[in-house]
């Protein structure tokens, strides 16, 4: 089991003529994704790696049963790009493009209020589920088919828990990034019920940053709702404040967001928080020791 | 991206918000011949992209033209430090010369984009001239707030509501609605992502007027106003983070002397934290994006060295799609480019690593290599002792 993706998830690029969209649609298909078709107005009827084209998303999905799609398309053009597969009923979507307008993003929340789609980023690195889907840009190779949840705002940062978990023998159930951006689909709490929930998922690994409250949400929750061992990473500690850190979302402003909070939270929580990057597997891989969970997350 | 308060109050003045009657003045000269239009009775208001300006010295209320004058001389030219500018201050090189305004009452209003709603949100308060993080910290129940349901926008009763909550005396209840419609629209239009006017007053002449006004726009959204990015004043800006923005990287200047090159936002924050983690400082936040191809790291090294507070270099790459054996050939390649004088630590992780490694070892460069991003922050901290 996992959450959000596995073999049974039907997939469309939308953006797939383009020179990123096309290129991890390939990635996608040699991992072993079920990749079923993709949209690029103006291009329906072609053929591309293998899958039909189509020029609407509703005739995609009409077509192909697709239940995911995945976004590639340039900023100005990806909230729209997201509402028409919203529109078209698609279960999960997943928006990679970085730099869309944050008002466009209030549309795109406001859009999908009382419908039935789930909206994964924007400026994320997308989902994977090792060994039988993969939607996003990420490196598939170092993933590992196992039992441990990631959900990040980083997409470097998943890499690196996600690889340090592998080389410590340790697999995941889903790595799931929800974007670096203010206004985003997924946030870490929606995440982590899902994982608590998924009876396959043994333990988690939250990594988040500075900007905003929705690590103190998480961890709320976590206190509340969550017995699975979760450890955890806050990336900016050394962060001034008022500066946006690379992505939209990460800026302390008007003293609030900084890591000290974050942390804080987290621990009083039952989080365990890794001091350094370097130690994010360490860190749970302790967790799970103390729990009698080792031989469990290394099967 | 920031612009100034004249720059942003001509742009609320388009949308029929009240500000007063002022412009910008560049020398004493030109101070002068703005005051004279009000009498000589005129404030003399320091330009600069940052707050706090009144207690600096910033901001002076002159009652002659000869005082306008005075002044402005002394203003243009001076360094203000204030608690947002930094200890190094900021050069004032433009003056805004504005009416008096005959205040009965200052109040906050404050547009923003909520996070945790997804909605922009209007935010008011009778504690005008206050910053409102500090009035948030001692009366939050002063602090009124409307979220605005994009598909409507901001409803009349939501800014009549805002109006009485901070009373607004009677009279002027639809006067200041009709100032937070226009503002919200504004804010919409230009893809703001904050606007703050603080204070708004009340005169005694039964005007609502915007005092002071701030203004921040979403970088992303900049594409689609090139009247705005026409208002950037590259002044105001770090040249290093101007020169960096050219080749696409995201560099943040920082205080220490440790320059970073990292691939990604989050593990870019997460190296300086390592840095610190083991006693060094950062001397900058830089992300190359998942590519790091060989054009953008040679570019990357020129900027982190042409700081001359660097004395070492430390690159974290993950390398994931990118393979480390194309960055080390790129980094090798673009350290002998630009002629590397300083110690360089190389941590490279991912696909091909043992590749990667093997070029950078081979390459004969004083180059460290490193395994873990722990053990590189380590070696660094110690090279720059």
């Amino acid at each position: 089991m996992s959450i959000l993706v596995d073999s049974n998830t039907r997939v469309i690029t939308q953006g797939i003529s383009g020179k990123t969209g096309l290129f991890h649609t390939k990635q996608a298909i040699e991992y072993g994704t079920n990749m079923v078709g993709g949209v690029t107005p103006g291009k329906g009827g072609t053929v591309i790696e293998g899958v039909p084209v189509f020029d609407t998303v509703e005739s995609a999905v009409r077509s192909t049963g697709a239940n995911a799609s995945v976004i590639y398309v340039p900023p100005a053009f990806a909230a729209d790009a997201i509402m028409e597969a919203a529109d078209a009923g698609v279960e999960l979507i997943i928006c990679i493009t970085e730099g869309i307008p944050v008002l466009d993003m209030v549309e795109v929340r406001r859009y999908l209020q009382g419908r039935s789609s789930r909206l994964i980023g924007p400026n994320c690195p997308g989902v994977i589920t090792p060994g039988e889907c993969k939607i996003g840009i990420m490196p598939g190779y170092i993933h590992k088919r196992g039992h441990v949840g990631v959900v990040s705002r980083s997409g470097t940062l998943t890499y690196e828990a996600v690889h340090q978990l592998t080389a410590l023998g340790i697999g995941q159930s889903t790595a799931v990034g929800i974007g670096g951006d203010p206004v985003n689909g997924t946030n870490f709490l929606d995440v982590l019920k899902l994982f608590n929930e998924d009876p396959d998922t043994e333990a988690m690994i939250m990594i988040g940053e500075i900007g905003g409250t929705a690590e103190e949400d998480a961890a709320a929750y976590v206190r509340e709702h969550v017995k699975k061992p979760v450890a955890g990473f806050i990336a900016g500690r050394s962060a001034p404040p008022g500066k946006r850190m690379g992505h939209a979302g990460a800026i302390i402003s008007g003293g609030k967001g900084t890591a000290a909070e974050k942390v804080k939270a987290m621990e009083s929580a039952g989080i365990r928080v890794a001091a350094t990057p370097s130690e994010m597997g360490t860190t749970l891989l302790a967790m799970l020791e103390d729990r009698g969970l080792v031989a469990t997350c290394r099967s | 991206m920031n612009i100034h308060e004249y720059q942003a109050k001509a742009v609320l003045r388009a949308y029929g918000v009240a500000v007063p009657e002022g412009e910008v003045a560049f020398s004493a000269q030109e101070a002068s011949v703005v005051a004279e239009r009000f009498g000589g009775k005129a404030v003399v208001k320091a330009q600069i992209h940052a707050g706090g300006r009144g207690k600096a010295g910033g901001v002076k209320l002159a009652k002659s033209v000869e005082e306008v004058k005075a002044y402005a001389a002394e203003m243009l030219g001076m360094t203000l430090v204030t608690h947002q500018t930094g200890p190094e201050g900021k050069v004032v090189k433009r003056l805004l010369i504005e009416a008096l305004s005959d205040i009965q009452k200052e109040y906050y209003i404050g547009v923003v984009v909520d996070r945790q709603t997804g909605s922009v949100v209007l935010m008011a308060s009778e504690e005008g001239g206050m910053e409102i993080e500090e009035v948030a910290a001692h009366s939050p129940e002063k602090i009124f707030r409307e979220v605005v349901d994009p598909a409507v926008g901001l409803r009349p009763f939501q800014a009549r509501r805002l109006a009485y909550a901070i009373r607004i005396p009677a009279p002027l209840i639809n006067k200041a609605a009709g100032f937070m419609m226009s503002l919200y629209r504004a804010f919409v239009d230009k893809d703001c992502s904050i606007a703050e006017i603080n204070p708004l007053v009340v005169t005694r002449d039964g005007q609502v007027v915007a005092l002071d006004a701030k203004l921040n726009f979403d970088s992303n959204a900049l594409y689609r106003h090139p009247d705005i990015v026409a208002l950037r004043d590259v002044d105001e800006e770090e040249p290093i983070e101007i020169e960096a923005s050219k080749f696409d990287l995201t560099y943040i200047k920082l205080n220490g002397n440790i320059g970073c090159m990292v691939n990604g936002a989050g593990l870019a924050m997460a190296t300086m934290d390592t840095i610190m983690h083991f006693g060094g400082e950062p001397a900058n936040f830089l992300d190359v994006g998942g590519g790091a191809s060989e054009e953008k790291v040679t570019a990357a090294f020129t900027i982190i060295l042409s700081d001359p507070a660097v004395r070492g270099i430390l690159v974290n790459i993950f390398g994931g799609i990118m393979k480390c054996d194309v960055i080390a050939n790129g980094v090798v390649a673009a350290a002998r480019q630009v002629g590397l004088d300083r110690p360089l630590v190389v941590r490279l992780e991912g696909t091909n690593v043992d590749l990667g490694k093997d070029i950078l070892g081979k390459s004969g460069l004083p180059i460290v290599a490193a395994d873990s991003l722990a053990e590189a922050a380590k070696k660094m901290v110690e090279l720059v002792k």
